[in-house]
């Protein structure tokens, strides 16, 4: 294998015709690297505070990702049970093992099944949070970790999500700072844009190809920090 | 893959005639190249990032042996493993060595190109693995066990009736009686039973959009969830990726998928697009335990510092062959391997060779539209014609042409000859077509008459007229 | 856009093949126009071929061969002026690079390209020209040519001027912008594709009603009226620097006979 290795790489020098890079070619590729500088934004992704708020819901909506505002996470449950029943889902859920979901007030809503951990075949509908929003797509941002299994993401049929309009950012690359701020990336980062789709039977899109078909965003105002950053 | 590339002309005379598959490409062509536009329409900076995903590649390109060594350093330290192959066939042996390692019975595959190019599915087959493409377009293909015909929506030219033939062929447990004439129907019964086979996978293949330096992180880009599901259930992950797919930072990544969605399917961004990084972390509820990137050369070092390196840009997105009329006229089969329309055509000779492929760089008007939507600015119709000057250089063009060619060259220094010639064919040619301007049937020239008329000469040409005129205007003058 | 041109440029006329030996009424129309704009025209005898079926084939010595003779025919003048957006292109887009490693002819094919003009753009974007002194009663339909498209940017001049030539009604080709088939050798190389192609665009122009077809290149005129002619079609086809000339009508439209007399 390390030969195939030396062998690829030494094929890549002989046709760019030098030897490894050394020197200042080596320095500012290693600075090009570290400074992970941003290449040109466009201008909708650069959307903030309510605008970024309203931008995010409009994209979101056009992807056939539903959204509903709340005030504060108190009314979750509510909003959750209310959803389920208007589309004649069971009242059952598999939430995320979320500190954040944790704190929702379950208790107010009883007849809602509440189970926690990683999604499992027969689940129906999932609740997580989500690490951000992008405006600029309406994207939202997912990362694997103990408090965010990956599957709940993708196998249930209805995926409901709980973000803090906090966190909308403009842009993907706002989204790369709040996750590199946590620490090393996590095995899987979603960048989940509405429900799961295709086109493959004569170009009509039907949505539920393997993933959720339907995604509920709830967005809930209010959190710690000021609105939205930029 | 096995190419038919060299059989394209008898290729291109079934793909006229298949009405079902003409239907189809009319459908795409027009869904295809209307969404881009719209999607373009609303991103005023489309044009400039153009701009900035070829600077980003170029840059790549230049630097790839110091990108693919950080990438793989960063997936070590993630708890992965990096296997570069220099081949197809040291790649399908290290795919197979992981499975075999892994006590692997079913492998579910998420859509990827370059496992076709290395046709990893038979290998898998024969080393006694049961592969199950997961990509919906993919799986239906894969049951009528033919190739994908386009490169991002692999069974672009079936009609859904095709696709109900294949589901009630291969599900024989279900109710033979079972309608399924709604789409809706066919999605719910592939995802039904594809679930399973996501579920006891022991392996998941994907593919990789993008490979990131500065994370050790592999990109795919779907819209089913499938590659997800691929590369989350099994114990082990496997990304087969060619290696220059490598950008170096995830903003460099995040530029050139603004490009990709808009460009491919029109859509502003897909719906899933997942950057992974290594096996599960210790405490995570799910995700494999291995993670496997194997690189693939298969060609691509050999491109750099050719005439041929730009097309190392290519981010897969389709929009060439989306808008090109060949490909709208016969599809991607025709075209003969994994690679159709321009960027196939471009590509597949330096895979598997001139003398195979040589049809498809010929196979263009050059008309540019191609060049004119790549979203990296991939000058396609100039290689192409790079491969045509390879072909004329070996010998490769064939007879006819070369001497058709020399003929008109050997006049065309000649300006004495080349007028009197002009003048005889313009006069021969003009009096046989007087009667109805056009003629039916023009000897030699079966390749035109046989298909539409040949409007006759004027009979005299211009450079005739022009010095007559010359000739009297001196005459006037003189008197 | 370029810079304003000398009174009374001197205009090589590049006639090409096609307008040469099919349809000289192209190359007097071209004349006409260009001579109304304030142009003295020359047409140099020893211009033959742009070298682009070489060039195509991949037989760059032909091509570089025949490059430098149309070099050294043209480059006295201070433009050149194609009725062919195919064979402009040619000398604008390729000569360079076809020459690049000549230390003696690259600089002098690079000279010439900033002097070397599609017809309808030339008299527009270096000319000026506004309107035109013609007629036409009857509808029209506009094919553009793939090289001049989208090598030299050639689309609104011929529509704006078109949109001055009295009586006309313009009516857009759906999918004006695809390829008509045509391609050079392509045609004969690939017939089948071609055909497809051919027979899609002349769908496409009968659908629009228009009694005419015009575009700027013979190749693809050919080409289309082939098709259109076979087809039993009534669509008369004709070069657009012909009605612009205001000389459409005198010559049969392409692929007609002459309407004869008595």
């Amino acid at each position: 294998m390390s030969e195939a290795r030396d062998r690829i790489l030494g094929s890549i020098r002989t046709s760019l015709k030098r030897g490894p890079l050394d020197g200042e070619r080596l320095a500012a590729a290693e600075d090009r690297l570290a400074a992970h500088r941003r290449n040109l934004m466009p201008s909708r992704a650069r959307a903030a505070g309510e605008e970024g708020i309203e931008l995010f819901v409009r994209m979101a909506t056009e992807v056939a990702a539903t959204v509903e505002r709340l005030a504060t996470p108190q009314d979750v449950p509510d909003a959750v049970a209310a959803y389920l029943a208007q589309h004649n889902l069971p009242a059952e859920l598999r939430v995320a093992p979320d500190p954040e979901l944790d704190a929702v007030p379950w208790e107010r809503r009883p007849t809602l099944t509440v189970g926690r951990g990683r999604a499992e075949d027969r689940d129906a509908t999932s609740v997580t949070g989500a690490v951000a929003g992008v405006a600029e797509t309406g994207t939202l941002v997912m990362a694997s970790g103990p408090a965010h299994p990956t599957t709940l993401n993708l196998m249930p049929d209805t995926h409901i999500v709980v973000l803090r309009t906090d966190r909308i950012v403009g842009s993907y690359e706002d989204a790369w700072d709040v996750l590199r701020a946590r620490g090393a990336l996590s095995r899987t980062v979603n960048f989940i844009t509405g429900p799961s789709r295709t086109g493959d039977i004569e170009q009509t899109i039907q949505l539920g190809a393997h993933g959720p078909r339907r995604l509920h965003i709830l967005l809930v105002d209010g959190g710690d920090g000021d609105g939205a950053s930029a | 893959m096995e190419s038919t590339s060299h059989a394209f002309k008898d290729n291109v005379h079934e793909a006229l005639r298949d009405e079902r598959l003409q239907r189809a490409l009319g459908k795409m062509k027009v869904g295809f190249q209307g969404n881009r536009r719209r999607a373009i329409e609303r991103l005023p900076e489309f044009e400039a990032l153009r701009d900035e995903g070829r600077a980003i590649k170029d840059h790549v390109l230049e630097h790839l042996d110091f990108y693919l060594e950080r990438f793989e350093s960063r997936v070590v330290e993630a708890g992965g493993h990096v296997h570069w192959c220099r081949t197809a066939a040291e790649a399908r042996e290290t795919i197979a060595r992981i499975c075999r390692d892994a006590g692997a019975r079913t492998v579910t595959k998420g859509k990827s190109m370059v496992a076709e190019e290395i046709a990893i599915n038979d290998h898998l087959e024969r080393e006694g693995f049961e592969p199950i493409e997961t990509d919906l377009g993919e799986y239906i293909i894969q049951l009528r066990r033919e190739p994908p015909s386009h490169i991002i929506a692999p069974a672009v030219h079936l009609s859904k009736e095709d696709v109900a033939e294949a589901f009630y062929a291969a599900h024989r447990d279900l109710d033979p009686e079972r309608s399924l004439v709604e789409p809706t129907a066919l999605i719910s019964e592939a995802r039904a039973m594809l679930r399973q086979k996501f579920q006891q996978a022991d392996v998941g293949i994907t593919g990789a959009n993008f490979l990131i330096a500065e994370t050790g992180s592999t990109v795919i880009v779907t819209n089913e969830g499938n590659g997800d599901l691929t590369q989350t259930l099994p114990r082990v992950h496997v990304v087969l990726a060619s290696l220059e797919k490598v950008v170096p930072t995830l903003e460099d990544a995040s530029t050139i998928l603004r490009l990709l969605a808009r460009s491919a399917t029109g859509q502003e961004f897909s719906a899933y697009t997942t950057f992974s990084t290594g096996p599960r972390r210790p405490g995570d509820p799910d995700g494999p335990q291995e993670f496997h990137v194997v690189l693939l050369d298969n060609g691509r070092t050999a491109m750099l510092g050719t005439e041929f390196q730009e097309m190392l840009r290519c981010i897969r997105c389709g929009a060439c062959m989306n808008h090109c009329p060949v490909y709208a006229s016969v599809g991607g089969h025709a075209y003969g391997w994994v690679y159709p329309g321009p960027m196939g055509a471009v590509l597949t000779p330096s895979l598997i060779g001139v003398d195979a492929a040589g049809h498809l760089p010929n196979a263009s008007t050059f008309c540019g539209r191609c060049e004119s939507v790549c979203p990296m600015r991939i000058p396609l119709p100039k290689m192409m014609r790079h491969w045509r000057e390879k072909e004329y250089a070996a010998g490769l063009t064939p007879a006819t042409q070369r001497w058709g060619l020399g003929f008109w060259a050997w006049f065309a220094r000649r300006p004495g000859l080349y007028h009197l010639g002009t003048r005889l064919a313009a006069g021969l040619l003009g009096r046989l077509g007087r009667r109805q301007g056009r003629l039916r049937r023009l000897p030699l020239a079966g390749g035109w008459t046989d298909w539409r008329d040949m409007p006759a000469p004027e009979g005299r040409t211009f450079q005739q007229l022009w010095a007559e005129r010359r000739e009297s205007a001196r005459r006037e003058d003189a008197r | 856009m370029a810079d304003t041109p000398p009174a009374q440029p001197r205009v090589g006329l590049f006639v090409t093949c096609l307008v040469d030996i099919f349809r000289p009424t192209v190359g007097f129309a071209a004349v006409n126009l260009l001579e109304k704009a304030g142009c003295r025209v020359e047409v140099p005898r020893a211009q033959t071929c742009c070298g682009q079926p070489a060039y195509n084939l991949g037989d760059r010595a032909d091509a570089a061969d025949l490059a430098k003779r149309v070099i050294a025919a043209f480059e006295g003048f201070d433009y050149v002026v194609a009725p062919s957006g195919s064979c402009a292109g040619m000398i604008k887009e390729h000569y360079a690079e076809l020459l690049k490693d000549d230390p003696d002819w690259g600089p002098r094919a690079h000279r010439l390209r900033h002097r070397t003009w599609e017809l309808v753009s030339f008299l527009v974007d270096v000319m000026g020209m506004e309107r035109v002194e013609a007629a036409y009663q009857g509808t029209v339909t506009y094919h553009d040519s793939c090289s001049g498209l989208r090598e030299l940017g050639v689309r609104e001049q011929p529509r704006r001027l078109l949109g001055t030539v009295g009586g006309l009604s313009l009516r857009e080709l759906p999918d004006a912008e695809v390829c008509c088939g045509f391609g050079g050798t392509f045609c004969v190389k690939y017939p089948e594709i071609s055909n497809r192609m051919v027979e899609d665009k002349a769908e496409k122009i009968e659908a629009t009603g228009a009694d005419m077809l015009l575009a700027g290149d013979m190749g693809c005129l050919l080409n289309m009226a082939g098709k259109l002619k076979r087809r039993g079609s009534r669509v008369q086809v004709r070069h657009v620097a012909e009605v612009l000339a205001g000389v459409a009508g005198e010559a049969a439209p392409i692929g007609e006979a002459a309407v004869r007399k008595g």
